[in-house]
């Protein structure tokens, strides 16, 4: 299963109030740029968006796996010295591949997502707006049915936390490290093979 | 619409020009900046909230957070009593602020380039669908119910399982990204092919 880093155990200490304030800050910081950085990617255009769905535009994969590969490269390094814990959401293959699906439909007509959306927002496309409310409604149908989804679909397929790593019998440095140049490859062929 | 192996045996260069919709997305305008940089932002940011504030980044959970405080106004008693918002109570937390802030981030992103919109509706959008609002708006409800839904349901969306939960090698994000962009491919296939 998950072994944390050398030092850090599963969580940290529940934070008192002054490094709760730092933290809600840095959220405010770290939002901006969030949003700064989706934009100026193009990823708040509903065309790029449907355009990576119609294959026709391959930017959002671009932008998700040079995320992927930059973020996963530092976080294991991070998370070696003990400067990070791992959050690992675990793998139920029911709800997760049932969601996904869902989620991907509903993309395909909203041309948004939870988080482009929001820089969408910022660049006044108004038009997601009405996606935005979808959101908020069809989470809230979620949660009135999250009793009952809880009991069934949510627990088909509970394998807790795995990760890719775990199931193949090689050394998990050896693994991220292997990933990383994979991910490299992937970019640099998309890169030869598309326009944009 | 022609399969890619057929298009790449023609010796086409280009995916893209595999297949045909009859609009092509690339001529709408792109990205500002190249997409690898804006990616490898995003990756380096991720080191900061994993290790400065021990989050990471997603936004899906704003709308559900929306979506309790609503829900608190019209029913308290019915909304508190809610499995889900009983194990995530409405409140305004880390992720909160950061969805709400992204937007800002989105805004001073969007002017700094000049690329402020205010628009109802996209040009793509109009040159499929044409002129309507409310078919934009109803659409786009739609959508959105389908996605908060998928989301929770998976627990998380293109953010949080697409650039979190991959970049740890978690199994399970993998697998809800896969099905995601199935799921979104054969939807928007079909939604600008069927006419």
């Amino acid at each position: 299963m998950i072994d944390p880093g050398k030092l850090v155990t599963e969580s940290v200490e529940p934070p008192c109030d002054g490094v709760r304030r730092v933290r809600l800050f840095g959220a405010i910081v770290f939002g901006i740029a969030f949003g700064f950085l989706l934009q100026k990617g193009g990823v708040g255009k509903y065309n790029v968006l449907v355009g990576q769905l119609l294959l026709q535009d391959f930017t959002v994969l671009k932008v998700m796996l040079s995320a992927i590969l930059v973020g996963m490269a530092g976080v294991f390094v991070l998370h070696h010295f003990a400067k990070a814990n791992l959050h690992i959401i675990p793998t139920r293959i029911a709800p997760q591949g049932i969601g996904g699906l869902l989620f991907g439909a509903g993309f395909a007509l909203i041309a948004y997502c939870p988080g482009t959306g929001a820089a969408a927002l910022g660049q006044g496309s108004w038009d997601v707006l009405f996606g935005m409310a979808g959101l908020v409604a069809g989470s809230y149908l979620f949660a009135e049915m999250s009793g009952w989804l809880d009991e069934s679909i949510g627990k088909w397929g509970d394998k807790g936390k795995v990760l890719l790593s775990d199931l193949v019998p090689i050394p998990r440095s050896v693994f991220v490290s292997g990933f990383v140049i994979l991910l490299l490859a992937v970019l640099f062929s998309l890169d030869r093979l598309t326009d944009r | 619409m022609k399969w890619l192996p057929i298009a790449l045996m023609e010796g086409q260069t280009s995916l893209l020009s595999a297949l045909d919709f009859g609009v092509e997305a690339l001529d709408y305008g792109g990205c500002a900046r190249s997409p690898y940089l804006v990616g490898a932002g995003i990756g380096l940011l991720s080191w900061l909230t994993f290790s400065l504030a021990d989050k990471t980044i997603g936004a899906s959970s704003f709308y559900a957070t929306i979506a309790g405080f609503c829900g608190r106004i019209f029913a308290r008693k019915h909304t508190d009593s809610l499995a889900y918002f009983q194990s995530n109570p409405p409140r305004i937390d880390w992720g909160f602020v950061f969805v709400l802030s992204s937007i800002s981030g989105g805004f001073l992103a969007a002017w700094t380039g000049g690329e402020i919109r205010d628009e109802w509706l996209h040009p793509m959008w109009v040159d499929r669908f044409g002129d309507s609002l409310p078919l934009r708006g109803g659409i786009g409800f739609a959508g959105g119910v389908l996605m908060a839904f998928g989301a929770r349901l998976a627990g998380g969306c293109t953010s949080g399982h697409g650039i979190s939960g991959t970049l740890q090698l978690n199994a399970g994000s993998w697998l809800t990204v896969a099905c995601m962009f199935t799921g979104g491919i054969i939807t928007a296939m079909l939604l600008y092919t069927v006419p």
